[in-house]
């Protein structure tokens, strides 16, 4: 059982003043997830008839990608491959301070405490993170067009995005290269994707530079800290697909 | 849609501008530092090989105004790009702990660059703007044996070669990064070769330096 | 005999969607863009039905209470996607996937939707690749397949454990797609509090956007739930925090019949409870079982023991083990359906058998398969007389091959490390069966609302087969409803845009506000989550695993007097103008104090045990589910009468026509 002291943003709503206050649990148990902490303080908070602390959190299994929080200077906490829900307590130790922040990013709006606005990456799919197919009943038999193993695996690791963010929190520019890289590679990848793809990585980077996002500085820091550990290839991917759609476009 | 005027708009763009100078002054360094070492096992060879720099025109007049405006291109873009990206983070975090997964070069980029910024300055003011000034100012008539001369002079004063040798510790330590960085930036990574271009561009990110400030050393050294 | 006409299209069963597609009225699509739709969730059936409906040109509402429509919870299916596509040439077809659905289903689901489903299902798989979904392949480039529980076929379509995830990043992107063109508005952070019913007709709804906590109208021609289901009622799932049966609920209350709410799926393997702060479940593939061998200890001492922490799983001798699937199922073993092995796991914990602090788990073990996986690899790398230890080293690298990341996941979760000593396991709330009453269209007893997925209850009868979800969502939103819902809009053309400045829609938005305004004002003493788990053990003890009357009967009562405590005594803290997160649980938990309640009554209405739905007083002496066909082959359709309690009970009976009903033995 651990008695820690908690350091969070409050933040009433986008337009108010936020700061950082001190909370205080015990009795943490090490079996408990990160968030599972979380609620028992805003049991307390509740109980107290304080305002709970507000935080984007769904599957708790480390899949839907909502969780978000900047523990002790790291998006999702000191344990790799890990998003804050899947993080345990165990991780602690008794006396400990753990700080928790938002994400950071201009592109990323906080609405309320930890919670932050991230429609931006939604916009950048919209821009051309897709296969321009209707459904239909009538598309190609699934296994007419062969795709190589190694191809296949590739776009399915970059696929393994959950779109939570992270590489952004961690990167020092709040780039966000590691995300729309890795939608870019993937349907690149894909003969099914290749089509559209001159368009699709002009369109997406375009996207991504009105967001706001900043520039990669190949830190490598999104990959570190990206719970589904995708990788640095897609990033140089994408430089080079969009390098040469970028010359050899006609408009 | 996305229009081909906006390569070098876009934040790719500009990093491939980035990553362009920087392989230009990659190699103008490996130049630099061979014809600065024959300074030490050859006056003769020095002073043919400077006469030769400093009066060829095709060197004066094309390669020196490139060399000029990669080196302003090169920071230039680097304070723009440093500009933009700490916009993209207007609130700053209260604790944030880059060294959990980065290098310390990598996220330190512009104040290496800086100090080399601030070393070229000083190293112009050295060498460069007298140079000019004995050339085309004053309009001397050319010596071609006086370079080695100036070139150990300069390096009897031990602050100017501290402040010599902190340079290319900078240097080493902004390459150590840049070096793999430029070429992950025009997107050349490949499982077979990166690891190649990873060791190479560790040891020319050591090596390079290292030979500047073995020079620096070698001739404060002779002159105590 | 009722008021359910369940519009089962005529001739044989294999020509009845070919031959109602071909005689479905049609929409123009001139007038397409004078119709207006809403679709409610955007999990694999939510975001396929927008996109699609988007790409045939009506003009889309989406709403999804998440910050994005991506983070659905069809995100974290693990498993799979079946689909009758026979690539493995080992004997599949559309009827064989048919029959595995229904059988699976304990005979509790509708033949027609189900043959639609298998027929479809292929199609699915040609959609999904067309849209970049990057499913495993094996060396030649085709697409690979792996078999699933209760099938004698390999008809499974996978992304490594991601199926779910890389499903709805395809169906995401579609919608993405037609979002960008302006065919779909979507509404991030929205939550939909009530449908608008106006002259009999769904016409809208009221929505809560969760950010600004601003209550909107928005009126639409048709109204499509794709709201998921409702195993959160037992707070402890595998469910995601957010889901919820809210939408599904009201729309119960503005007259859409709730079809066997009592079919509950109880997952066997997730992993148990550590303790009263569990916030969630979380899932180990059913996958694990075919390696994993199930097993407690045959004496109470050593599980009391190993309760305490005196002794080691590994401490107990083989004899001194008690295999109970394989001792009860020689021929199917520990690869019984989920039901089955769900009861089994219950049983042996209940005689006092259970593992784990708290008694409640059993053991999945590795060790065997690890030291069969070792001496194959042995031989493979001509090893002669390997060591223990060697084989133990060589069948963990196959084991990790395997299951690697689940291994890890449980290790993440439970600090133990399973290649060591036995994961633990028990079962858990997983999915809904039971749902909103449908027609073959999909449309519900209130004309112009549709369920789609989860949300309906059409295609799985009293237990799904794995792997099967998926294809339902996705079957639904991509190519039924696309379809189906022109038979109704066909008669709208000419209803013009939906005034929202109605009487109706006034009535509504008022009652959502008063059921906030009370919230709040309440200031009571104990929180959401306070009732919410009480309401969840209610349901666990009493309308879980196993039923009996009277638990039922008690847990009926406990329900209502607990709703009536939450009203009086619940704690919401902010306010309504603000994100307020406790005050959405608030409302979501109230329409759970009310459901769970229904679940119960269609529980003890239900004298019978049929798939998830177990009935102590119905068993065989061996202690099997008895099915009564005779008395109930019907879908219990509630009507809401104003109170869960006087819900009146419509009855769709089942016809099968071209399968035999037979009792399902594991034996």
């Amino acid at each position: 059982m651990m008695n820690l002291t908690l350091k969070i943003w409050r933040q009433a709503s986008s337009n108010a003043q936020g700061k950082m206050v001190d909370y205080k649990v015990s009795d943490i148990d090490g079996d408990m997830s990160f968030l599972e902490m979380i609620d028992i303080l805003n049991e307390q908070l509740i109980a107290k008839g304080e305002d709970p602390v507000t935080f984007d959190h769904d599957c708790r299994e480390g899949i839907c990608g909502a969780c978000s929080m900047h523990i002790n200077g790291e998006p999702h906490g000191p344990e790799g491959a890990t998003t804050t829900c899947q993080l345990h307590m165990r991780k602690f130790k008794d006396g400990d301070t753990i700080t928790i922040e938002p994400w950071r990013a201009k592109a990323f709006p906080v609405i309320k405490d930890l919670m932050v606005d991230r429609a931006a990456f939604d916009r950048i799919i919209q821009a051309g993170g897709y296969v321009s197919t209707n459904t239909s009943g009538n598309t190609l038999d699934a296994n007419a067009i062969p795709v190589e193993k190694k191809n296949a695996d590739m776009a399915f690791n970059a696929a393994t995005c959950i779109g939570c963010g992270a590489c952004v929190a961690a990167c020092k520019n709040a780039s966000a290269m590691l995300f729309v890289s890795a939608k870019v590679a993937q349907l690149s990848l894909l003969p099914q994707g290749q089509v559209e793809a001159k368009d699709r990585v002009r369109n997406m980077v375009n996207q991504m530079d009105l967001e706001g996002f900043g520039h990669c500085t190949n830190t490598g820091a999104c990959s570190a800290e990206c719970p589904k550990e995708i990788s640095l290839d897609n990033i140089a991917r994408m430089n080079r697909e969009y390098l040469s759609a970028s010359i050899t476009a006609e408009d | 849609m996305a229009s081909s005027s906006g390569l070098f708009n876009s934040s790719i763009g500009r990093k491939v501008a980035m990553a362009l100078s920087a392989l230009f002054l990659l190699i103008f360094l490996v130049q630099h530092l061979t014809i600065n070492f024959t300074s030490v096992f050859s006056e003769e060879t020095f002073n043919a090989l400077s006469h030769f720099m400093g009066t060829n025109p095709l060197v004066q007049f094309v390669l020196q105004p490139i060399l000029m405006f990669g080196v302003a291109f090169h920071f230039i873009m680097g304070f723009i790009l440093t500009a933009k990206n700490r916009a993209a983070r207007p609130v700053k975090y209260a604790q944030f702990k880059g060294s959990a997964n980065s290098s310390w070069m990598s996220r330190n980029m512009i104040w290496s660059g800086l100090f080399i910024l601030f070393f070229l300055g000083f190293h112009f003011y050295d060498f460069w703007i007298p140079e000019m000034n004995y050339k085309y100012i004053e309009q001397n008539a050319p010596v071609d044996d006086r370079y080695y001369e100036e070139v150990v002079h300069m390096f009897k004063n031990p602050i100017r070669v501290i402040v010599y040798v902190l340079a290319f510790v900078f240097l080493a330590l902004h390459l150590l990064h840049g070096f793999q960085s430029s070429f992950q930036s025009i997107g050349a990574r490949h499982p077979k070769y990166t690891p190649f271009i990873e060791k190479f561009g560790k040891a020319y990110s050591i090596l390079i330096p290292l030979g500047f400030i073995y020079i620096a050393l070698h001739h404060y050294i002779n002159q105590l | 005999m009722s008021a359910l006409d369940s519009k089962i299209p005529e001739g044989p069963l294999e020509k009845k969607w070919q031959n109602h597609k071909s005689n479905i009225k049609l929409v123009n699509p001139a007038n397409k863009r004078l119709i207006d739709v809403i679709v409610i969730g955007t999990g694999l059936a939510g975001s396929a039905a927008a996109a699609s409906m988007a790409e045939m040109g009506y003009n889309v509402k989406a709403f999804c209470f998440q910050d994005s429509p991506r983070r659905a919870h069809s995100i974290a299916a693990q498993g799979g996607i079946n689909a009758a596509k026979n690539y493995q040439n080992d004997g599949d077809s559309v009827y064989r996937l048919f029959y595995d659905t229904i059988k699976g289903g304990d005979y509790r689901s509708r033949e027609a939707n189900v043959y639609r489903l298998a027929e479809v299902s292929a199609n699915i798989i040609d959609q999904a690749v067309a849209q970049g979904v990057p499913f495993a392949r094996d060396y030649g480039g085709q697409l690979d397949n792996r078999s699933f529980g209760g099938v004698q076929v390999s008809r499974t379509f996978y992304a490594k454990g991601q199926t779910g995830q890389q499903l709805l990043l395809g169906a995401y992107s579609a919608l993405s797609r037609q979002i960008s063109k302006g065919k779909v508005k979507m509404y991030n952070r929205h939550e939909m509090m009530d449908v608008v019913v106006v002259d009999g007709k769904a016409r809208g709804i009221i929505a809560k956007n969760l950010v600004t906590g601003e209550i909107e109208r928005h009126g639409a021609h048709a109204v499509l739930l794709c709201s998921g289901g409702y195993g959160n009622v037992f707070f402890l799932s595998t469910n995601a925090m957010g889901s919820n049966g809210s939408a599904a609920w009201r729309a119960h209350k503005k007259g859409a019949y709730m079809a066997n709410p009592c079919y509950t799926q109880i997952h066997p393997t997730c992993i148990p409870v550590s303790g009263e702060h569990q916030s969630k479940l979380t899932l180990m593939s059913e996958s694990l079982r075919n390696d994993g061998r199930i097993w407690v200890p045959k004496n109470r001492k050593d599980a009391e023991a190993i309760r305490e922490g005196k002794k080691k799983p590994t401490d107990l001798k083989e004899e001194e083990r008690d295999y109970y699937l394989e001792r009860r199922y020689p021929s199917f073993g520990n690869l019984v359906p989920r039901d089955v092995a769900s009861r089994a796991a219950k049983e042996r914990c209940d005689e006092g058998f259970g593992v784990n602090a708290t008694g409640q788990a059993v053991y999945l073990d590795f060790s065997a398969a690890i030291m069969r996986y070792g001496k194959t690899e042995a031989n493979v790398q001509g090893i002669d007389n390997p060591s223990d230890a060697q084989i133990r080293e060589l069948g963990t690298k196959v084991v990790e091959a395997k299951y690697g990341n689940l291994f890890e996941m449980y290790e993440k979760i439970v600090d133990d490390n399973p290649y060591q000593t036995p994961m633990m396991i028990f079962p858990a709330v997983h999915y809904t069966m039971g749902g909103i009453w449908v027609d073959y269209n999909l449309m519900t007893t209130v004309p112009g609302l549709y369920a789609l997925g989860e949300a309906n209850f059409s295609d799985h009868g009293a237990n799904r087969l794995g792997a099967s979800a998926l294809m339902q969502g996705l079957a639904d939103g991509y190519f039924v409803i696309p379809y189906t819902v022109g038979d109704y809009l066909a008669n709208e053309i000419r209803t013009g845009s939906i005034s929202t400045d109605t009487p109706e829609f006034e009535a509504a938005e008022r009652e959502v506000q008063a059921n906030i305004d009370k919230l709040l004002n309440n200031k009571g003493n104990h929180s959401v989550d306070h009732f919410h788990k009480r309401l969840g053990k209610i349901m666990w003890d009493k309308c879980g695993m196993a039923r009996n009357a009277q638990g039922l009967q008690e847990a009926i009562k406990e329900i209502k007097a607990l709703r009536a405590e939450f009203w009086d005594d619940v704690k919401v803290p902010g306010g309504k103008h603000e994100m307020n997160p406790e005050l959405d649980k608030a409302l979501r938990v109230a329409d759970f104090l009310e459901l769970g309640e229904l679940m119960c009554k269609d529980a003890l209405t239900r004298e019978e045990s049929a798939g998830g739905h177990f009935r102590e007083e119905y068993q065989t002496e061996e202690g099997e589910a008895l099915r009564r066909d005779e008395d109930f082959a019907f879908v219990s359709a509630w009507e809401y009468k104003g109170e869960p309690s006087e819900a009146v009970l419509h009855k769709e009976e089942l016809m099968f026509e071209n399968v035999e009903l037979k009792t399902r033995s594991y034996k």
